[in-house]
């Protein structure tokens, strides 16, 4: 499967099998679009007409580069890896990371808040234990199998709000490494409002990455992201993130946004946040009830499309520069990554990633919490409903008719089963706005390569 | 090659499960 586009210059082929990408002139990029339906001749011929200023011994010469690249397994490859799938949901049950719900409450109102101000579908405002917590780290280490790392996310909620607990959580998972053959990374999620010097010392220490829930530009943030009275909360918390990212030598954080149809224009938010200091930032689209008068609508798009080549474009004018940043959902890794099996299969929600409410409940994701038809168990008793665990298991991008063809599917792996399923009632669908905007970061996120390439050749 | 330029030359991988919770950036574990 080939996938090609141009952006910002660059004409860009993606052997979407093999994983090969590769950066072609004008000549090629035509080609390539017409090498499996043509004869050489017939090629050749059709590309003399389309380019009559190139000479006939040139498009040999692109001719023969294409048919090496194929020679070489990096352009046309076939799928290799559909026939297996079968086996690869046959897969044990292992359970690797947990979200702990550890509180469901917050500080803020924030409009948009999938989790209701922390109560998610209509449960009760409560705080996790640490008995609770402590559970959850052994029903983990019990249910994880041979695998050695495990992640801890705290989650909310704001999980500020039960500190003490989240501590006694870390540093009962610090003793269970030493008795079990075990490494705890732990992450923390807060919307910044009770952040304070000993919250960030112990933070540092202990939590690999940290969130930091923050939307960009002051009028943007204060307009979703209000405490209770309808008080904005950006003076309060903007000062303590600076100070906590700088505590981190800018690094394992990220200031995390949202964006909605109130900005569409979301890349000065992003550059607002890369311009106060931040590296590490991301930016996402609201995914919520689509008749809010906020949600993104199918009508945005080509202006959400162009928002994000504005800021690919800025990125690359900002590459190895004082002022350059990270975002989250430009960043690629072409030259490793995960491997095809992680790829297909995405988050393991349902499977390998498990939430935990506060009073011990399991679900598929945090995303699925107080959803009465997701309850999979508890950690008292595991994982009860074996029948949804398998439903989640064969979730993969060979069981979504969208993804089996998309070029984007290793990169994205499906999508999210939560948005396919508010969208469509199924977690083996896709939410066709948010994959809309996935594609277009991914052609980005590889125009940024390629321009980051061509940049360190000119060194 | 004068009319490509490819940005990577490894293949995917065709698991160990030790790599951290979500892919595009992921790292190998």
């Amino acid at each position: 499967m080939i996938h090609q586009y141009k952006n910002n210059g660059y004409n860009i082929v993606m052997d979407v099998n093999s994983g090969a990408i590769h950066v072609v002139d004008d000549l090629m990029y035509d080609m390539i679009e017409k090498f499996q339906e043509l004869s050489k001749e017939e090629l050749i011929q059709a590309m003399q007409e389309k380019h009559p200023e190139i000479a006939v011994d040139v498009m040999e010469e692109a001719y023969s580069e294409i048919q090496d690249l194929k020679d070489q397994q990096a352009l046309f490859v076939e799928d290799a890896y559909e026939p297996y799938i079968d086996e690869f949901t046959d897969r044990p049950n292992v359970v690797k990371a947990l979200c702990l719900h550890i509180a469901h409450d917050c500080n803020l109102a924030c409009e948009y808040c999938f989790a209701d101000e922390g109560t998610y579908n209509g449960m009760p405002k409560e705080l996790m234990s640490l008995e609770v917590g402590k559970k959850a780290l052994d029903f983990l280490v019990e249910n994880s199998g041979n695998r050695r790392n495990l992640e801890v996310d705290f989650f909310g909620g704001e999980p500020l709000l039960n500190w003490e607990v989240v501590k006694g959580i870390v540093n009962y998972g610090r003793e269970l490494e030493k008795t079990h053959d075990k490494k705890f990374r732990f992450t923390l999620t807060t919307n910044g409002v009770r952040l304070n010097d000993e919250i960030m010392e112990f933070a540092n220490k202990e939590m690999g990455n940290v969130v930091l829930s923050i939307d960009g530009r002051p009028e943007v943030h204060n307009r979703m992201r209000p405490f209770p009275s309808g008080a904005a909360s950006y003076d309060i918390v903007m000062p303590k993130f600076q100070k906590f990212a700088e505590s981190r030598n800018q690094t394992n954080y990220y200031v995390r946004g949202t964006f909605t149809r109130n900005n569409k224009d979301f890349a000065k938010d992003v550059l607002h946040l890369a311009d106060l200091g931040f590296k590490e930032i991301s930016v996402e689209p609201v995914v919520t009830d689509p008749k809010e008068p906020y949600a993104l609508q199918e009508e945005d798009l080509p202006e959400l499309f162009a928002e994000y080549d504005e800021l690919a474009a800025e990125m690359v004018k900002r590459y190895k520069k004082d002022n350059e940043f990270n975002f989250f959902h430009f960043m690629i890794d072409l030259a490793g990554g995960p491997c095809v099996y992680k790829r297909l299969s995405g988050c393991g929600s349902g499977t390998e990633y498990l939430a935990v409410t506060p009073t011990g409940d399991l679900y598929p994701c945090h995303q699925f919490v107080g959803k009465k038809d997701f309850l999979m168990g508890n950690i008292f008793e595991g994982v009860k409903n074996n029948e949804l665990r398998d439903q989640f298991k064969k979730c993969n991008v060979y069981s979504k008719d969208k993804c089996r063809n998309c070029f984007a599917k290793f990169y994205c792996s499906g999508g999210c089963a939560a948005n396919s399923y508010n969208a469509h009632g199924n977690i083996n669908d896709a939410y066709d706005l948010g994959c809309e905007l996935q594609k277009k970061r991914i052609e980005c996120a590889i125009m940024i390569k390629a321009a980051e390439a061509e940049l360190d050749a000119e060194e | 090659m004068k009319h490509v330029k490819t940005l990577n030359t490894k293949k995917l991988c065709n698991g160990c499960g030790e790599c951290q919770t979500s892919v595009g950036n992921q790292t190998c574990e």
